[in-house]
Protein backbone atom coordinates (compact mmCIF):
# COMPACT_ATOMS: atom_id res chain seq x y z
CA UNK A 1 0.00 0.00 0.00
CA UNK A 2 3.24 2.66 1.26
CA UNK A 3 4.85 1.65 -1.96
CA UNK A 4 1.97 2.22 -4.47
CA UNK A 5 1.46 5.78 -2.66
CA UNK A 6 5.04 6.58 -3.21
CA UNK A 7 4.76 5.41 -6.74
CA UNK A 8 1.94 7.89 -7.29
CA UNK A 9 3.26 10.57 -5.74
CA UNK A 10 6.58 9.76 -8.03
CA UNK A 11 4.32 9.71 -10.96
CA UNK A 12 2.69 12.68 -9.81
CA UNK A 13 4.95 14.59 -9.40
CA UNK A 14 7.34 13.79 -12.49
CA UNK A 15 4.01 14.73 -14.01
CA UNK A 16 3.85 18.03 -12.61
CA UNK A 17 7.32 18.84 -13.04
CA UNK A 18 7.40 17.55 -17.11
CA UNK A 19 4.16 20.19 -17.44
CA UNK A 20 5.68 23.15 -15.60
CA UNK A 21 9.44 22.55 -17.93
CA UNK A 22 7.11 22.06 -21.19
CA UNK A 23 5.43 25.30 -20.50
CA UNK A 24 8.43 27.11 -19.46
CA UNK A 25 9.73 26.60 -23.02
CA UNK A 26 6.48 26.99 -24.54
CA UNK A 27 7.16 30.50 -25.70
CA UNK A 28 10.10 29.52 -27.11
CA UNK A 29 8.55 26.37 -29.43
CA UNK A 30 5.65 28.56 -30.53
CA UNK A 31 7.83 31.18 -31.95
CA UNK A 32 9.76 28.30 -33.89
CA UNK A 33 6.44 26.68 -34.64
CA UNK A 34 5.48 29.75 -36.16
CA UNK A 35 8.40 30.44 -38.01
CA UNK A 36 7.90 26.81 -39.62
CA UNK A 37 4.22 27.69 -40.41
CA UNK A 38 5.25 30.52 -41.76
CA UNK A 39 7.85 28.81 -44.06
CA UNK A 40 4.97 27.30 -45.90
CA UNK A 41 3.99 30.78 -47.09
CA UNK A 42 3.35 30.42 -50.80
CA UNK A 43 2.97 33.08 -53.56
CA UNK A 44 1.39 33.06 -57.21
CA UNK A 45 2.41 34.53 -60.00
CA UNK A 46 0.04 33.66 -62.81
CA UNK A 47 0.55 30.06 -62.95
CA UNK A 48 3.72 29.91 -61.12
CA UNK A 49 3.33 28.73 -57.55
CA UNK A 50 6.24 30.15 -55.09
CA UNK A 51 7.32 28.61 -51.63
CA UNK A 52 9.44 30.45 -49.10
CA UNK A 53 11.16 27.29 -48.52
CA UNK A 54 12.29 27.13 -51.96
CA UNK A 55 14.08 30.40 -51.37
CA UNK A 56 15.73 30.03 -48.01
CA UNK A 57 19.48 29.19 -49.79
CA UNK A 58 18.91 31.99 -52.56
CA UNK A 59 17.99 34.79 -49.48
CA UNK A 60 21.30 33.60 -47.27
CA UNK A 61 23.22 33.86 -50.66
CA UNK A 62 22.29 36.99 -52.45
CA UNK A 63 19.49 39.16 -50.04
CA UNK A 64 21.02 38.54 -46.46
CA UNK A 65 23.62 41.22 -46.70
CA UNK A 66 21.59 43.97 -46.78
CA UNK A 67 17.85 42.72 -45.65
CA UNK A 68 19.10 40.32 -42.89
CA UNK A 69 19.24 37.23 -41.16
CA UNK A 70 15.72 38.19 -39.97
CA UNK A 71 14.01 40.13 -42.78
CA UNK A 72 14.58 43.33 -40.57
CA UNK A 73 16.79 45.31 -43.16
CA UNK A 74 19.85 44.82 -40.48
CA UNK A 75 21.98 42.94 -42.69
CA UNK A 76 25.74 43.36 -42.53
CA UNK A 77 25.66 46.25 -45.69
CA UNK A 78 23.37 48.37 -43.33
CA UNK A 79 25.31 51.06 -42.07
CA UNK A 80 26.48 52.00 -45.36
CA UNK A 81 23.03 52.13 -47.42
CA UNK A 82 20.73 55.21 -47.91
CA UNK A 83 17.83 54.88 -47.97
CA UNK A 84 18.10 51.55 -45.52
CA UNK A 85 17.15 48.25 -47.07
CA UNK A 86 13.87 47.44 -46.27
CA UNK A 87 12.44 45.91 -42.83
CA UNK A 88 10.12 43.19 -44.20
CA UNK A 89 8.68 42.20 -40.78
CA UNK A 90 6.63 45.69 -41.28
CA UNK A 91 5.07 44.51 -43.84
CA UNK A 92 5.16 48.18 -45.39
CA UNK A 93 6.48 48.52 -49.31
CA UNK A 94 6.96 51.44 -51.37
CA UNK A 95 5.82 50.21 -54.82
CA UNK A 96 2.28 48.80 -54.76
CA UNK A 97 -0.66 48.50 -57.53
CA UNK A 98 -2.36 48.51 -54.30
CA UNK A 99 -3.87 51.72 -51.78
CA UNK A 100 -1.94 53.13 -49.55
CA UNK A 101 -1.77 51.31 -46.07
CA UNK A 102 -2.28 47.85 -47.77
CA UNK A 103 -0.07 44.93 -48.52
CA UNK A 104 1.03 44.62 -52.22
CA UNK A 105 0.02 41.75 -54.17
CA UNK A 106 2.22 39.28 -55.17
CA UNK A 107 2.63 40.58 -58.95
CA UNK A 108 4.06 43.93 -56.99
CA UNK A 109 6.95 42.46 -55.29
CA UNK A 110 7.92 39.99 -57.85
CA UNK A 111 8.11 42.74 -60.29
CA UNK A 112 10.16 44.54 -57.76
CA UNK A 113 12.83 41.96 -57.58
CA UNK A 114 12.98 42.32 -61.31
CA UNK A 115 13.08 45.52 -61.30
CA UNK A 116 15.17 46.53 -58.53
CA UNK A 117 14.86 50.42 -56.91
CA UNK A 118 17.07 53.47 -58.74
CA UNK A 119 18.15 55.58 -56.57
CA UNK A 120 18.95 52.77 -54.17
CA UNK A 121 21.42 50.26 -53.70
CA UNK A 122 18.52 47.50 -54.91
CA UNK A 123 19.88 46.25 -57.66
CA UNK A 124 17.65 44.72 -60.17
CA UNK A 125 17.26 40.75 -59.89
CA UNK A 126 16.28 40.24 -63.38
CA UNK A 127 18.76 37.24 -64.04
CA UNK A 128 16.88 34.81 -61.70
CA UNK A 129 13.67 31.97 -63.18
CA UNK A 130 10.10 33.23 -62.78
CA UNK A 131 10.39 30.49 -60.23
CA UNK A 132 13.18 31.73 -58.49
CA UNK A 133 11.53 35.55 -58.15
CA UNK A 134 8.28 33.71 -56.99
CA UNK A 135 9.59 31.77 -54.68
CA UNK A 136 12.04 34.98 -53.11
CA UNK A 137 8.26 36.76 -53.07
CA UNK A 138 7.01 34.07 -50.45
CA UNK A 139 10.27 34.12 -48.51
CA UNK A 140 9.84 38.08 -48.41
CA UNK A 141 6.04 37.71 -47.24
CA UNK A 142 7.57 35.09 -44.66
CA UNK A 143 9.07 37.77 -42.73
CA UNK A 144 5.80 39.48 -41.88
CA UNK A 145 2.66 38.42 -39.69
CA UNK A 146 0.55 40.59 -41.98
CA UNK A 147 0.33 38.67 -44.79
CA UNK A 148 -0.77 36.03 -42.02
CA UNK A 149 -3.69 37.77 -41.13
CA UNK A 150 -4.17 40.96 -44.01
CA UNK A 151 -5.06 40.10 -47.78
CA UNK A 152 -3.08 42.48 -50.43
CA UNK A 153 -5.36 45.38 -51.01
CA UNK A 154 -7.82 45.65 -54.13
CA UNK A 155 -5.27 47.10 -56.94
CA UNK A 156 -6.51 50.60 -58.16
CA UNK A 157 -8.05 50.49 -62.05
CA UNK A 158 -6.30 51.75 -64.36
CA UNK A 159 -8.23 52.78 -67.41
CA UNK A 160 -6.59 52.20 -70.91
CA UNK A 161 -4.18 54.96 -71.95
CA UNK A 162 -5.71 58.27 -73.81
CA UNK A 163 -4.03 59.90 -76.98
CA UNK A 164 -1.82 62.62 -75.59
CA UNK A 165 -2.74 66.25 -76.92
CA UNK A 166 -1.80 69.33 -75.88
CA UNK A 167 -5.38 69.96 -73.92
CA UNK A 168 -4.40 67.04 -72.02
CA UNK A 169 -0.93 68.30 -71.35
CA UNK A 170 -1.99 72.01 -70.26
CA UNK A 171 -5.00 70.15 -67.97
CA UNK A 172 -1.93 67.76 -66.06
CA UNK A 173 0.31 71.19 -65.77
CA UNK A 174 -3.24 72.63 -64.12
CA UNK A 175 -3.37 69.58 -61.92
CA UNK A 176 0.43 69.50 -60.82
CA UNK A 177 -0.43 73.21 -59.64
CA UNK A 178 -3.79 72.56 -57.95
CA UNK A 179 -2.70 69.26 -56.26
CA UNK A 180 0.73 71.20 -54.67
CA UNK A 181 2.75 68.22 -56.09
CA UNK A 182 5.65 71.30 -56.39
CA UNK A 183 5.25 72.19 -52.56
CA UNK A 184 7.65 69.19 -52.74
CA UNK A 185 9.05 68.67 -56.26
CA UNK A 186 9.59 72.21 -57.38
CA UNK A 187 7.54 74.07 -60.09
CA UNK A 188 10.26 72.52 -62.60
CA UNK A 189 10.13 69.03 -60.77
CA UNK A 190 13.79 69.68 -60.10
CA UNK A 191 13.45 68.20 -56.22
CA UNK A 192 13.69 71.51 -54.86
CA UNK A 193 10.19 72.89 -53.99
CA UNK A 194 9.63 74.75 -50.27
CA UNK A 195 9.02 71.82 -48.50
CA UNK A 196 11.77 69.47 -50.12
CA UNK A 197 14.57 69.77 -47.39
CA UNK A 198 12.50 69.16 -44.42
CA UNK A 199 11.72 65.84 -45.99
CA UNK A 200 11.71 62.83 -43.60
CA UNK A 201 11.35 59.43 -44.42
CA UNK A 202 9.92 56.79 -41.68
CA UNK A 203 12.62 56.44 -39.70
CA UNK A 204 12.97 60.41 -39.46
CA UNK A 205 16.52 59.95 -42.27
CA UNK A 206 16.06 62.85 -44.69
CA UNK A 207 14.97 61.75 -47.85
CA UNK A 208 14.85 63.57 -51.13
CA UNK A 209 11.95 64.17 -53.59
CA UNK A 210 12.33 62.48 -56.62
CA UNK A 211 14.29 64.99 -59.41
CA UNK A 212 11.96 64.29 -62.90
CA UNK A 213 14.76 66.50 -64.34
CA UNK A 214 17.75 64.44 -63.95
CA UNK A 215 17.39 61.92 -65.94
CA UNK A 216 16.76 59.21 -63.56
CA UNK A 217 14.42 56.73 -63.48
CA UNK A 218 11.59 56.14 -61.00
CA UNK A 219 12.13 53.21 -58.25
CA UNK A 220 8.50 52.03 -58.80
CA UNK A 221 8.54 51.72 -62.93
CA UNK A 222 8.87 53.85 -65.81
CA UNK A 223 5.76 53.37 -67.65
CA UNK A 224 3.23 55.39 -68.12
CA UNK A 225 1.01 52.61 -66.23
CA UNK A 226 3.80 52.62 -63.44
CA UNK A 227 3.70 56.74 -62.68
CA UNK A 228 -0.19 57.02 -62.69
CA UNK A 229 0.40 54.22 -59.71
CA UNK A 230 2.81 56.07 -58.18
CA UNK A 231 0.97 59.45 -57.72
CA UNK A 232 -2.50 57.33 -57.02
CA UNK A 233 -1.28 54.82 -54.39
CA UNK A 234 1.82 56.85 -52.64
CA UNK A 235 5.13 54.97 -51.67
CA UNK A 236 4.12 54.23 -48.35
CA UNK A 237 6.95 54.83 -45.62
CA UNK A 238 8.32 58.02 -47.01
CA UNK A 239 5.91 61.73 -47.61
CA UNK A 240 5.15 60.80 -51.01
CA UNK A 241 1.34 60.96 -50.40
CA UNK A 242 -1.64 59.27 -52.10
CA UNK A 243 -4.08 61.14 -54.33
CA UNK A 244 -6.42 58.57 -55.13
CA UNK A 245 -9.16 60.11 -53.02
CA UNK A 246 -8.87 63.57 -55.93
CA UNK A 247 -8.03 62.76 -58.54
CA UNK A 248 -10.46 61.11 -61.11
CA UNK A 249 -8.77 58.41 -63.83
CA UNK A 250 -9.22 61.02 -66.64
CA UNK A 251 -7.34 63.33 -64.62
CA UNK A 252 -4.52 60.85 -63.42
CA UNK A 253 -3.85 60.39 -67.23
CA UNK A 254 -3.43 64.30 -68.06
CA UNK A 255 -1.20 64.38 -65.21
CA UNK A 256 0.88 61.76 -66.02
CA UNK A 257 1.35 63.30 -69.48
CA UNK A 258 2.71 66.65 -67.69
CA UNK A 259 5.04 65.17 -65.99
CA UNK A 260 6.33 63.36 -68.82
CA UNK A 261 7.47 67.04 -70.23
CA UNK A 262 9.42 67.24 -67.63
CA UNK A 263 11.60 64.11 -67.98
CA UNK A 264 14.58 64.77 -70.21
CA UNK A 265 13.93 61.80 -71.91
CA UNK A 266 12.37 62.05 -75.67
CA UNK A 267 8.78 61.85 -76.15
CA UNK A 268 5.61 62.69 -77.55
CA UNK A 269 4.98 64.60 -74.53
CA UNK A 270 8.32 66.78 -74.68
CA UNK A 271 8.20 68.07 -78.23
CA UNK A 272 3.94 68.86 -77.62
CA UNK A 273 5.33 71.10 -74.46
CA UNK A 274 7.79 72.81 -76.81
CA UNK A 275 5.19 73.63 -79.23
CA UNK A 276 3.03 75.33 -76.65
CA UNK A 277 6.44 76.89 -75.90
CA UNK A 278 4.83 75.22 -71.95
CA UNK A 279 6.15 77.54 -69.55
CA UNK A 280 6.69 76.47 -65.60
CA UNK A 281 3.89 77.02 -63.09
CA UNK A 282 3.44 79.91 -61.09
CA UNK A 283 2.93 79.08 -57.86
CA UNK A 284 1.86 82.99 -57.03
CA UNK A 285 -0.46 83.12 -59.56
CA UNK A 286 -4.28 82.13 -58.81
CA UNK A 287 -4.57 78.17 -60.01
CA UNK A 288 -6.72 78.57 -63.01
CA UNK A 289 -10.51 77.99 -62.49
CA UNK A 290 -11.86 75.30 -64.71
CA UNK A 291 -9.06 72.89 -66.44
CA UNK A 292 -8.82 74.32 -70.04
CA UNK A 293 -9.68 70.56 -71.78
CA UNK A 294 -13.32 71.69 -69.83
CA UNK A 295 -13.77 75.24 -70.85
CA UNK A 296 -15.20 75.27 -74.27
CA UNK A 297 -14.34 78.57 -75.18
CA UNK A 298 -12.49 81.48 -72.94
CA UNK A 299 -14.91 83.96 -71.79
CA UNK A 300 -13.75 87.69 -73.65
CA UNK A 301 -12.14 89.67 -71.71
CA UNK A 302 -12.76 93.14 -70.72
CA UNK B 1 -12.09 -6.21 -7.22
CA UNK B 2 -12.24 -2.56 -6.67
CA UNK B 3 -13.26 -1.49 -10.19
CA UNK B 4 -16.89 -0.61 -9.00
CA UNK B 5 -15.16 1.80 -6.50
CA UNK B 6 -12.99 2.97 -9.65
CA UNK B 7 -15.65 3.57 -11.28
CA UNK B 8 -17.65 5.91 -8.71
CA UNK B 9 -14.70 7.81 -8.24
CA UNK B 10 -14.59 8.50 -11.67
CA UNK B 11 -18.12 9.71 -12.08
CA UNK B 12 -17.82 11.94 -9.36
CA UNK B 13 -14.89 13.53 -10.12
CA UNK B 14 -16.16 13.94 -13.89
CA UNK B 15 -19.48 15.52 -12.25
CA UNK B 16 -17.19 18.08 -10.37
CA UNK B 17 -15.23 18.90 -13.31
CA UNK B 18 -18.79 19.80 -15.05
CA UNK B 19 -20.00 21.93 -11.73
CA UNK B 20 -16.97 23.70 -12.32
CA UNK B 21 -16.91 24.44 -15.54
CA UNK B 22 -20.71 25.18 -15.26
CA UNK B 23 -19.72 27.92 -12.37
CA UNK B 24 -16.97 28.80 -14.72
CA UNK B 25 -19.19 29.74 -17.51
CA UNK B 26 -21.95 31.25 -15.52
CA UNK B 27 -19.44 33.49 -13.79
CA UNK B 28 -18.63 35.15 -17.20
CA UNK B 29 -21.82 35.52 -18.10
CA UNK B 30 -22.50 37.47 -14.84
CA UNK B 31 -19.48 39.47 -15.78
CA UNK B 32 -21.02 40.57 -19.27
CA UNK B 33 -23.18 42.87 -17.41
CA UNK B 34 -23.33 46.33 -19.35
CA UNK B 35 -21.80 49.09 -17.24
CA UNK B 36 -23.58 51.38 -15.36
CA UNK B 37 -23.39 54.66 -14.31
CA UNK B 38 -20.25 54.97 -12.46
CA UNK B 39 -17.47 57.77 -13.45
CA UNK B 40 -14.17 58.97 -12.42
CA UNK B 41 -13.66 63.17 -13.13
CA UNK B 42 -10.31 64.63 -12.30
CA UNK B 43 -7.53 67.48 -13.00
CA UNK B 44 -4.05 66.58 -14.59
CA UNK B 45 -1.87 69.25 -13.42
CA UNK B 46 1.68 70.19 -14.00
CA UNK B 47 4.34 70.85 -11.11
CA UNK B 48 6.85 73.51 -12.12
CA UNK B 49 7.31 76.35 -15.05
CA UNK B 50 6.26 75.04 -17.87
CA UNK B 51 8.59 74.96 -20.93
CA UNK B 52 8.84 77.79 -22.88
CA UNK B 53 7.79 76.77 -26.36
CA UNK B 54 8.40 78.44 -29.74
CA UNK B 55 6.16 80.21 -31.99
CA UNK B 56 6.15 78.22 -35.48
CA UNK B 57 7.32 80.36 -38.38
CA UNK B 58 4.76 79.55 -40.88
CA UNK B 59 6.09 82.13 -43.64
CA UNK B 60 6.59 79.27 -45.85
CA UNK B 61 2.61 79.20 -46.21
CA UNK B 62 1.11 82.67 -46.52
CA UNK B 63 -2.28 81.64 -46.17
CA UNK B 64 -1.93 79.62 -42.93
CA UNK B 65 0.74 82.91 -41.94
CA UNK B 66 -1.97 85.25 -42.55
CA UNK B 67 -4.80 83.35 -40.32
CA UNK B 68 -2.40 83.79 -37.24
CA UNK B 69 -1.33 86.85 -38.45
CA UNK B 70 -2.07 88.52 -34.87
CA UNK B 71 -1.84 85.84 -32.80
CA UNK B 72 1.05 83.40 -34.01
CA UNK B 73 0.98 79.83 -32.89
CA UNK B 74 3.47 78.12 -30.32
CA UNK B 75 4.60 74.32 -30.47
CA UNK B 76 1.63 72.65 -28.34
CA UNK B 77 3.81 69.57 -27.13
CA UNK B 78 2.82 71.12 -23.53
CA UNK B 79 -0.05 73.08 -23.37
CA UNK B 80 -0.83 74.77 -19.58
CA UNK B 81 -3.88 76.95 -18.89
CA UNK B 82 -3.79 79.79 -16.20
CA UNK B 83 -4.77 77.84 -13.47
CA UNK B 84 -1.81 75.27 -14.13
CA UNK B 85 -4.46 72.60 -15.35
CA UNK B 86 -2.47 70.56 -18.62
CA UNK B 87 -4.53 70.00 -21.62
CA UNK B 88 -4.02 67.11 -24.25
CA UNK B 89 -3.34 64.54 -21.75
CA UNK B 90 -5.36 61.01 -22.70
CA UNK B 91 -6.71 59.55 -19.77
CA UNK B 92 -8.21 55.88 -20.30
CA UNK B 93 -8.31 52.87 -18.12
CA UNK B 94 -5.36 49.88 -18.40
CA UNK B 95 -6.69 47.22 -15.74
CA UNK B 96 -10.07 46.29 -14.45
CA UNK B 97 -12.25 46.63 -17.87
CA UNK B 98 -14.62 43.06 -18.11
CA UNK B 99 -13.28 43.04 -22.26
CA UNK B 100 -17.05 43.57 -23.26
CA UNK B 101 -16.99 47.26 -23.51
CA UNK B 102 -18.55 48.17 -26.35
CA UNK B 103 -16.52 50.58 -28.74
CA UNK B 104 -17.74 54.19 -29.15
CA UNK B 105 -19.93 54.91 -32.28
CA UNK B 106 -19.69 58.42 -32.40
CA UNK B 107 -18.00 60.26 -34.83
CA UNK B 108 -15.37 62.30 -34.25
CA UNK B 109 -13.58 65.37 -36.21
CA UNK B 110 -10.00 65.77 -37.29
CA UNK B 111 -9.46 69.31 -38.86
CA UNK B 112 -6.71 70.87 -40.75
CA UNK B 113 -6.94 74.74 -40.06
CA UNK B 114 -4.71 77.42 -39.51
CA UNK B 115 -1.69 74.61 -40.76
CA UNK B 116 -2.56 72.86 -37.46
CA UNK B 117 -4.68 69.68 -36.35
CA UNK B 118 -7.92 70.84 -34.41
CA UNK B 119 -7.41 69.02 -31.84
CA UNK B 120 -4.00 68.89 -31.22
CA UNK B 121 -4.91 65.41 -28.88
CA UNK B 122 -7.54 63.40 -30.16
CA UNK B 123 -8.41 59.64 -27.99
CA UNK B 124 -10.69 56.67 -30.36
CA UNK B 125 -12.08 53.39 -29.33
CA UNK B 126 -10.42 50.78 -31.65
CA UNK B 127 -13.19 50.90 -35.12
CA UNK B 128 -14.48 54.09 -33.73
CA UNK B 129 -14.97 56.63 -36.82
CA UNK B 130 -13.29 59.65 -37.57
CA UNK B 131 -13.41 62.13 -40.25
CA UNK B 132 -10.79 63.78 -41.78
CA UNK B 133 -11.02 67.58 -42.85
CA UNK B 134 -8.81 70.02 -44.65
CA UNK B 135 -10.46 73.79 -43.76
CA UNK B 136 -7.47 75.25 -45.27
CA UNK B 137 -6.65 76.96 -48.52
CA UNK B 138 -3.80 74.55 -48.92
CA UNK B 139 -2.86 70.70 -49.54
CA UNK B 140 -2.06 69.06 -46.92
CA UNK B 141 -0.80 65.42 -46.84
CA UNK B 142 -2.43 63.27 -43.56
CA UNK B 143 0.57 60.65 -42.80
CA UNK B 144 0.28 59.08 -39.41
CA UNK B 145 3.06 56.53 -38.79
CA UNK B 146 1.35 53.53 -35.85
CA UNK B 147 3.85 50.95 -35.36
CA UNK B 148 0.65 48.65 -33.89
CA UNK B 149 -1.79 49.68 -37.05
CA UNK B 150 -1.14 50.03 -40.96
CA UNK B 151 0.06 53.00 -41.97
CA UNK B 152 -1.10 55.63 -44.64
CA UNK B 153 -0.35 58.82 -46.01
CA UNK B 154 -3.10 60.94 -48.25
CA UNK B 155 -2.37 64.22 -49.36
CA UNK B 156 -6.35 66.54 -49.68
CA UNK B 157 -6.35 69.37 -51.04
CA UNK B 158 -8.58 72.50 -50.26
CA UNK B 159 -12.22 72.22 -51.06
CA UNK B 160 -11.96 68.29 -51.08
CA UNK B 161 -14.38 65.65 -49.37
CA UNK B 162 -13.61 64.93 -46.32
CA UNK B 163 -12.75 61.31 -45.71
CA UNK B 164 -13.81 58.64 -43.24
CA UNK B 165 -11.45 56.34 -41.13
CA UNK B 166 -10.81 53.68 -38.45
CA UNK B 167 -7.56 52.29 -36.37
CA UNK B 168 -8.04 48.56 -35.70
CA UNK B 169 -5.64 48.07 -33.41
CA UNK B 170 -5.13 49.68 -29.42
CA UNK B 171 -2.06 52.35 -29.20
CA UNK B 172 -1.32 54.67 -27.62
CA UNK B 173 -0.12 57.29 -29.11
CA UNK B 174 -0.22 57.35 -33.21
CA UNK B 175 2.10 60.32 -34.35
CA UNK B 176 0.51 62.05 -37.30
CA UNK B 177 2.21 64.62 -38.99
CA UNK B 178 2.15 66.28 -42.53
CA UNK B 179 5.00 66.28 -44.76
CA UNK B 180 4.32 69.67 -46.85
CA UNK B 181 4.25 71.81 -43.31
CA UNK B 182 6.66 69.85 -41.36
CA UNK B 183 4.93 71.79 -37.94
CA UNK B 184 2.37 70.19 -37.77
CA UNK B 185 2.07 67.37 -35.32
CA UNK B 186 -0.57 65.61 -33.55
CA UNK B 187 -1.51 62.48 -31.98
CA UNK B 188 -4.26 59.68 -31.87
CA UNK B 189 -4.49 57.51 -28.60
CA UNK B 190 -6.65 54.20 -29.51
CA UNK B 191 -7.82 52.69 -26.68
CA UNK B 192 -10.46 50.18 -25.23
CA UNK B 193 -13.06 51.44 -23.19
CA UNK B 194 -13.98 55.08 -21.60
CA UNK B 195 -11.67 57.54 -22.52
CA UNK B 196 -11.27 61.38 -22.02
CA UNK B 197 -8.81 63.84 -23.07
CA UNK B 198 -8.13 66.97 -20.65
CA UNK B 199 -9.37 70.39 -21.59
CA UNK B 200 -7.59 73.56 -21.01
CA UNK B 201 -7.83 73.75 -17.67
CA UNK B 202 -7.04 70.31 -17.10
CA UNK B 203 -10.27 68.62 -16.38
CA UNK B 204 -11.49 65.31 -17.66
CA UNK B 205 -14.17 62.90 -16.86
CA UNK B 206 -14.32 59.22 -17.86
CA UNK B 207 -18.08 58.28 -17.92
CA UNK B 208 -20.04 54.62 -18.10
CA UNK B 209 -17.49 52.83 -16.11
CA UNK B 210 -19.33 49.83 -14.22
CA UNK B 211 -18.60 50.14 -10.16
CA UNK B 212 -15.45 48.19 -9.74
CA UNK B 213 -11.13 48.60 -9.07
CA UNK B 214 -9.37 50.10 -11.87
CA UNK B 215 -6.32 51.18 -12.83
CA UNK B 216 -6.28 54.38 -14.98
CA UNK B 217 -3.42 55.69 -16.88
CA UNK B 218 -3.14 59.20 -18.11
CA UNK B 219 -0.34 59.42 -21.04
CA UNK B 220 0.97 63.32 -22.48
CA UNK B 221 3.22 63.72 -25.62
CA UNK B 222 6.33 65.27 -23.71
CA UNK B 223 6.10 63.35 -20.19
CA UNK B 224 4.77 59.96 -20.71
CA UNK B 225 2.81 57.73 -18.67
CA UNK B 226 1.04 58.15 -14.94
CA UNK B 227 -1.00 55.24 -13.36
CA UNK B 228 -3.11 55.38 -10.68
CA UNK B 229 -5.52 52.85 -8.79
CA UNK B 230 -9.49 54.20 -8.47
CA UNK B 231 -12.54 52.51 -7.02
CA UNK B 232 -16.02 53.36 -8.78
CA UNK B 233 -19.33 53.17 -7.24
CA UNK B 234 -22.41 53.37 -9.19
CA UNK B 235 -23.81 57.34 -8.43
CA UNK B 236 -21.00 59.97 -7.73
CA UNK B 237 -18.13 60.08 -9.62
CA UNK B 238 -14.76 59.39 -8.13
CA UNK B 239 -11.58 61.66 -7.78
CA UNK B 240 -8.67 61.01 -9.15
CA UNK B 241 -6.25 63.64 -9.93
CA UNK B 242 -2.70 63.34 -11.92
CA UNK B 243 0.69 65.59 -11.47
CA UNK B 244 3.24 65.51 -14.13
CA UNK B 245 6.30 66.69 -13.38
CA UNK B 246 7.57 69.77 -15.68
CA UNK B 247 11.48 68.77 -16.78
C1 LIG C 1 23.03 45.81 -51.77
C2 LIG C 1 21.93 45.75 -50.85
C3 LIG C 1 20.69 44.95 -51.22
C4 LIG C 1 20.60 43.63 -51.64
C5 LIG C 1 21.72 42.66 -51.87
C6 LIG C 1 19.20 43.36 -51.77
N1 LIG C 1 18.46 44.46 -51.47
FE1 LIG C 1 16.44 44.61 -51.48
N2 LIG C 1 16.56 46.54 -50.92
C7 LIG C 1 17.74 47.24 -50.65
C8 LIG C 1 17.43 48.60 -50.31
C9 LIG C 1 18.45 49.66 -49.95
C10 LIG C 1 16.03 48.73 -50.38
C11 LIG C 1 15.22 49.98 -50.12
C12 LIG C 1 15.28 50.94 -51.31
C13 LIG C 1 14.43 52.15 -51.15
O1 LIG C 1 13.77 52.30 -50.13
O2 LIG C 1 14.39 52.95 -52.06
C14 LIG C 1 15.53 47.42 -50.75
C15 LIG C 1 14.16 47.13 -50.90
C16 LIG C 1 13.67 45.87 -51.21
C17 LIG C 1 12.26 45.55 -51.32
C18 LIG C 1 11.11 46.50 -51.04
C19 LIG C 1 10.54 47.20 -52.25
C20 LIG C 1 9.41 48.14 -51.92
O3 LIG C 1 8.50 48.26 -52.73
O4 LIG C 1 9.40 48.73 -50.85
C21 LIG C 1 12.17 44.23 -51.63
C22 LIG C 1 10.90 43.42 -51.82
C23 LIG C 1 13.52 43.72 -51.74
N3 LIG C 1 14.41 44.74 -51.48
C24 LIG C 1 13.84 42.41 -52.03
C25 LIG C 1 15.14 41.94 -52.15
C26 LIG C 1 15.46 40.57 -52.46
C27 LIG C 1 14.46 39.46 -52.68
C28 LIG C 1 16.82 40.49 -52.50
C29 LIG C 1 17.68 39.29 -52.84
C30 LIG C 1 17.39 38.64 -54.08
C31 LIG C 1 17.35 41.82 -52.20
N4 LIG C 1 16.31 42.66 -51.98
C32 LIG C 1 18.68 42.13 -52.15
C33 LIG C 1 19.00 46.73 -50.71
C34 LIG C 1 19.34 45.45 -51.12
C1 LIG D 1 4.99 65.89 -49.27
C2 LIG D 1 5.89 65.93 -50.37
C3 LIG D 1 5.44 65.37 -51.70
C4 LIG D 1 4.35 65.75 -52.46
C5 LIG D 1 3.28 66.77 -52.11
C6 LIG D 1 4.42 64.98 -53.67
N1 LIG D 1 5.51 64.16 -53.66
FE1 LIG D 1 6.05 62.87 -55.10
N2 LIG D 1 7.61 62.22 -53.96
C7 LIG D 1 7.96 62.73 -52.74
C8 LIG D 1 9.12 62.04 -52.24
C9 LIG D 1 9.84 62.30 -50.92
C10 LIG D 1 9.47 61.08 -53.22
C11 LIG D 1 10.63 60.09 -53.18
C12 LIG D 1 10.26 58.79 -52.50
C13 LIG D 1 11.39 57.81 -52.51
O1 LIG D 1 12.39 58.05 -53.18
O2 LIG D 1 11.26 56.80 -51.84
C14 LIG D 1 8.50 61.24 -54.30
C15 LIG D 1 8.51 60.50 -55.45
C16 LIG D 1 7.67 60.70 -56.54
C17 LIG D 1 7.76 60.00 -57.79
C18 LIG D 1 8.77 58.93 -58.12
C19 LIG D 1 8.46 57.65 -57.38
C20 LIG D 1 9.45 56.54 -57.66
O3 LIG D 1 8.99 55.42 -57.92
O4 LIG D 1 10.66 56.79 -57.60
C21 LIG D 1 6.77 60.48 -58.60
C22 LIG D 1 6.46 60.06 -60.01
C23 LIG D 1 6.06 61.49 -57.85
N3 LIG D 1 6.63 61.60 -56.60
C24 LIG D 1 4.98 62.21 -58.32
C25 LIG D 1 4.28 63.14 -57.57
C26 LIG D 1 3.10 63.84 -58.05
C27 LIG D 1 2.52 63.70 -59.44
C28 LIG D 1 2.67 64.64 -57.03
C29 LIG D 1 1.44 65.54 -57.01
C30 LIG D 1 0.21 64.97 -57.50
C31 LIG D 1 3.59 64.45 -55.91
N4 LIG D 1 4.54 63.54 -56.28
C32 LIG D 1 3.49 65.08 -54.69
C33 LIG D 1 7.31 63.74 -52.05
C34 LIG D 1 6.15 64.36 -52.46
Amino acid sequence: MRATLLKCSLVVSVTVGVFFALSGSASAQITRYQEDQRLGTESHIGNVTGHAKAAAMDYRRYCVGCHGDDGDGMGANEPWLDPKPRNFTLGQFKCRSTPTGTLPTDEDLFDTIARGLDRSNMPPWNTFTRQQRADLVAYVKHFSPKFQTEKPGTPIQIPPEPEVTADRIKTGQVLFQKLECWKCHGVEGKANGPSADTLQDDQNRPIKPYDFTDGTRPKCGSSDQDIYKIFMTGLDGTPMPSFADNVKPDEAWDLVFYLRTLQPMHSKERQIAKQLGLKPIDPNAPVPEATPAATPAPAPQQ
Amino acid sequence: MKTGYKYKLAALFSAFLLLGLGVMILGQKVDAAPPSGGSVAGTVKLDGTAPHERSIDMSKEPSCAKEHASNPVKVESVVVGSNGGLQNVVVYVTQGLSGNEANSTQMQTWDQKGCQYIPHVIALNPGQHFKVVNSDQTSHNIHPQPKNNSEWNKSQPPGSQPFDVTWANPEVAINVKCNIHPWMHGYMAVVKGPYAVSDNSGDFKLEGLAPGSYTLTAWQEEYGTQTQKVTVAAGKPAAVNFTFKAK
